[in-house]
């Protein structure tokens, strides 16, 4: 018990002495951690139009890193995260969305699913339903020992 | 009939492959230009072969002209270039050259090596006026109307074709 | 110069010959009843198999003596390749990989040849005739416009090396993984195909074919997981599912092929739903050559895709429009005919995996809009737009709530006719636990987020069902705790493996709810002696080592990493310029635990000697993949089942 006292002790210890005497903080990467993540939030959402099939955030291409800039340099300026997109479809068009818009060529792309997923369950409990009020001659019988 | 809803994955699958049959004429890497039908982005840049001078994009109005976008690290442009410096010879439009993300040197060197089609050439050394351009591969070519509009964009190097096709045409349209 | 290009390539052509004959004759035989010609099909998949086998070794010869007379060999392959990686390189272009996928398709149906010996003659013959005939297809698609043979003159001296990025162990056995998964769902579709035409469509078809499916699934399973991993430790960015449309290719199969594989349970135990279970089967295999065309047809963007040609997209939609096109045909013809099995009640284990189907059917068609949308909107001229990971994320989620409620509620519904309110009585425990489970995660993680909870609900809820489950099995009302494991004993294989599978998938869920919502990432500038401390981890920069390869140079980060005091991990993340390419690759350096994965990865140098250095902590992100291999794991317990080992003719 004292032993495993003493030794806790010498661990914290020395845990607080390295944290203390050690090693630097090493220095955040970028001047603005908190503007450097929305900037990744919104390129990680813009596709790389060099290599197509990577984020900006992700892609090392020129351009890529050229648009990381423009994005950190509007977010300073405070423009909102709707006007930054604003100036990438002005000049790259819809397709340096990987979030595509909602419009009406779209409708059916966001829609889609859920209305797919409606008419699935609806038309099985449709099917299912008629099925259980058609007469028991339209089934086989039941083996007498099958039901698990 | 009861049979007949045991053809909707058949009709369904019908129309899918029409669209793949479709989609393999078309290419999914182009990016098609927002552009197109619009003023073109303003710029105030300063010449290549004179740095104190300044081009704008107003300067230019009230002329159809062409905008190539290239670099002295463009592989591709080198492949381009005979036929630009060709095609200028023709006077059929100015041709303005944007010097892409390049040193002014090395780009003067280049266009001293390869022949200068331009009628001058501006330097836009951080790449931000091509972005605004929408440009993401050297390299690119717009054509711009006497109200400033832009009205076609060729990505990639310009061939003959597209000179004879696209081009001639559409800057005889303009002109009127 | 050796011949063994040519004798590979010579062997192509007599296996499309074989081929030819596999698909025709003992499907001739099958219909007017000679059994000469029927009697053709085993050998005929055997000799089919030692021909293909025998190309694939040349191929692979070819790549191990630097045969670069060889164009395929030349364009994926160099002398400094490792041997692995030259081996590898066989699978790592269109051509090869089309061998690869003949190949797997040839073992496929050689294992069915094998072990079908208790199946009629006419079914066997059908079954390997219509294998037969999509080898035909694929051997025709690779002799006509993807040669993998094709000789290179004058042979370079050296060759281009295979991309750096596939240099990977994962590489190795990613590709025969996943095509041992997606070429397997060919087996569910011959025996449905086989079923249609034979008219025998029942509950034993549905017990024969169950097997052959489940085990598809499973290499399809670990092949996805495989892929997915192999991104996460090589691509350098941390992420592992980009929903990339090569991936979504594999992904829909697997969906169908899971739906598939519950709707065989369906029809075996009751006879009912046939004509969906087989459209099913035709569906998943149908998927698995859709799939095919998208990757290397050109028709989609993706970073997966093979050098593309116009001419071989067309061949590819061609053969798709054929096989898939004429099973539809088929299908339509012949399903109406089928009855209706045993009765069942709207509310019963029936009607909830057959829910479970349509759901599974929703998304893998779900991802397929998504995939699809931009061609069909560039194709009707209205523009060009991209669907990405933000789409299919908000999409794909919600539809896998519902899914994974019927998966707590399926197993413990009864057979037949199931009631409600008992139901729900008997589930009350686990839906306590689960949200009880779920918030004091959430508390215990740091923080209780909406979404997350959400995400933890699901996980919990089918662990909590299947511990139900097992409890009502162990432990009935009125048994004895003596009985309990007697009672645990006598479960049957195939019911544990859905109990593993389905914790499988608990641990799946759980392990991308954690990672999505609790992972950490700072990005510091390090000189060397600077440290970081990240969730109680410690990282100190020692600066960095330049290193070689065996074909490529690099410079390796020094990091220790140690927690609260205690002992000093080495981390060397690097980035690598290989050679011949000269690409520069980042490798992360990746600490894996059962808890949680240590992420670093080496930036650019930056002014005054220090590095941009990328610190991660992932928690429970290997739960991610080891949830599939317990769903894999689950898949061979259930195949392992006493049934399957029974020799035929015994009762039971």
């Amino acid at each position: 018990m004292a032993k495993w006292f003493v030794r806790t002790f010498l661990v914290a210890i020395l845990g607080c002495s390295m944290g203390i005497a050690g090693a630097n903080e090493a220095a955040p990467a970028s001047a603005d951690p908190a503007l450097e993540a929305r900037m990744m939030a919104i390129s990680s959402e813009l596709r790389c139009l060099v290599c197509q099939n990577q984020t900006i955030a992700d892609s090392h291409a020129e351009l890529a890193v050229d648009l990381r800039a423009q994005v950190r340099e509007m977010l300073q300026a405070g423009k909102t995260d709707q006007q930054i997109t604003e100036y990438m479809t002005a000049r790259y068009g819809d397709f340096v969305l990987y979030r595509p818009p909602f419009k009406p060529a779209t409708a059916l792309l966001w829609i889609g699913p859920a209305a797919m997923v409606l008419i699935g369950l609806g038309a099985l409990f449709v099917v299912l339903r008629r099925r259980s009020r058609l007469a028991a001659d339209q089934f086989e019988p039941e083996d007498p020992d099958s039901i698990a | 009939m009861k049979s007949l809803k045991f053809l909707i994955p058949m009709g369904i699958f019908l129309v899918l492959v029409l669209f793949l049959g479709a989609g393999l004429k078309l290419d999914p890497k182009e990016v098609p230009s927002p552009l197109i039908g619009k003023p073109a982005p303003t710029f105030a840049l300063a010449r290549l072969d004179d740095p104190t001078q300044t081009i704008r994009r107003d300067d230019l109005l009230g002329q159809v002209w062409m905008l190539n976008v290239w670099a002295s690290w463009c592989v591709a442009c080198r492949e381009e270039h005979p036929l630009l410096v060709e095609f200028a010879k023709s006077k059929t439009l100015p041709i303005y050259g944007l010097n892409y993300k390049d040193q002014p040197a090395a780009g003067q060197k280049w266009l001293s090596d390869f022949g200068n089609p331009y009628q001058a050439s501006l330097s836009d050394r951080d790449g931000r006026v091509g972005i605004d351009f929408g440009v993401y591969g050297v390299p690119e070519t717009f054509i711009i109307d006497r109200q400033g509009v832009v009205r076609f964009k060729q990505i990639g190097p310009i061939t003959p074709e597209v000179i004879r096709t696209k081009i001639e045409p559409l800057v005889r349209q303009l002109n009127g | 110069m050796t011949l063994i290009p040519e004798m590979g390539h010579f062997a192509l052509w007599l296996a499309l010959g074989v081929a030819l004959v596999l698909g025709v004759l003992p499907m001739a035989g099958a219909a007017t009843g000679r059994s000469d010609w029927m009697g053709l099909a085993r050998p005929g998949a055997y000799t089919l198999f030692v021909l293909v086998a025998f190309a694939f070794a040349c191929l692979v010869a070819s790549f191990v003596r630097h045969d670069f007379s060889v164009l395929y060999v030349a364009s994926n392959s160099n002398t400094a390749l490792p041997l692995q990686y030259r081996i590898a390189g066989v699978w790592g272009g269109h051509e090869g990989s089309l061998l690869l996928w003949v190949q797997m398709l040839c073992l496929w149906t050689v294992a069915v040849a094998a072990f079908s010996r208790h199946l009629p003659e006419a079914v066997v013959a059908r079954i390997l005739a219509v294998m037969g005939l999509v080898s035909v297809g694929f051997l025709l698609f690779m002799l006509l416009t993807s040669n993998p043979f094709d000789r290179l003159f004058p042979a370079p001296p050296d060759g281009r090396d295979l991309n750096p990025l596939l240099q990977d162990p994962g590489m190795v056995i990613h590709p025969p993984m996943l095509y041992m998964g997606y070429v397997g769902f060919s087996v569910a579709f011959a025996f449905a195909i086989a079923a249609l035409l034979g008219g025998n469509l029942d509950s034993t078809w549905a017990r024969w074919t169950r097997p052959w499916t489940t085990v598809a699934w499973m290499f399809l399973t670990i092949g996805i997981a495989l892929g997915s991993s192999w991104a996460y430790y090589e691509l350098g960015w941390g992420g592992w599912w980009f929903w990339d449309p090569v991936e979504n290719a594999s992904l829909m199969p697997w969906l169908l092929g899971t739906a598939l594989i519950h709707s065989l349970a369906v029809t075996e135990k009751r006879n009912s739903f046939k004509s969906w279970t087989v459209l099913l089967a035709i569906l998943a295999f149908s998927f698995s050559l859709l799939g095919t065309f998208l990757v290397r047809s050109g028709v989609l963007s993706s970073v997966h895709a093979f050098a593309t040609d116009p001419r071989r997209g067309l061949f590819i939609l061609a053969f798709l429009t054929v096989v898939v096109g004429s099973s539809f045909a088929l299908y339509a013809w012949r399903a109406p005919t089928v009855g209706l099995g045993k009765r069942f009640a709207l509310w019963s284990k029936e009607s909830a995996l057959l829910g479970n189907n349509v759901l599974l059917l929703v998304a893998a068609l779900a991802v397929l809009l998504g995939t699809l949308y931009p061609l069909v909107l560039d194709a009707l001229g209205m523009g060009k737009i991209s669907v990405g990971p933000p789409y299919f994320d908000a999409v794909f989620m919600p539809l896998m709530a519902p899914t994974v409620f019927l998966m707590g509620v399926g197993p413990l519904a009864r057979w037949k006719e199931t009631d409600l309110p008992t139901l729900a009585l008997r589930l009350r425990w686990a839906a306590v636990v689960t949200v009880l489970a779920s918030l004091g995660t959430g508390w215990l993680a740091g923080e209780v987020r909406l979404v997350s909870t959400l995400g933890l609900v699901m996980a919990f809820w089918i662990a909590a069902s299947v511990a139900t489950d097992l409890w009502e099995r162990v432990h009935p009302a009125g048994a004895e705790w003596a009985d309990a494991g007697n009672r645990l004993r006598q479960i049957p294989r195939a019911l544990v493996g859905m109990m593993v599978a389905h914790l499988g998938i608990a641990a799946f869920c759980f392990g991308v709810v954690m990672v999505k919502s609790y992972e950490v990432e700072r990005d510091v500038k390090m000189s060397v002696g600077d440290s970081t401390t990240v969730r109680g981890y410690t990282f100190s920069f020692n600066g960095v080592k330049e290193l070689q390869g065996p074909n490529y140079v690099a410079v390796q980060g020094q990091m220790l990493v140690s927690r609260d005091g205690g002992a000093a991990l080495e981390m060397r993340p690097e980035k690598r310029i290989y050679r011949v390419q000269q690409n520069p690759m980042t490798e992360a350096a990746i600490d894996a635990g059962v808890t949680r994965d240590l992420y670093v990865s080496l930036g650019e140098k930056v002014e005054g000697g220090a590095w941009i250095v990328r610190v991660y902590v992932k928690p429970f992100i290997d739960w991610i993949w080891g949830g599939c291999l317990l769903m894999a794991l689950g898949g061979l317990l259930a195949v392992t089942d006493r049934r399957y080992r029974r020799k035929p003719g015994v009762a039971g």
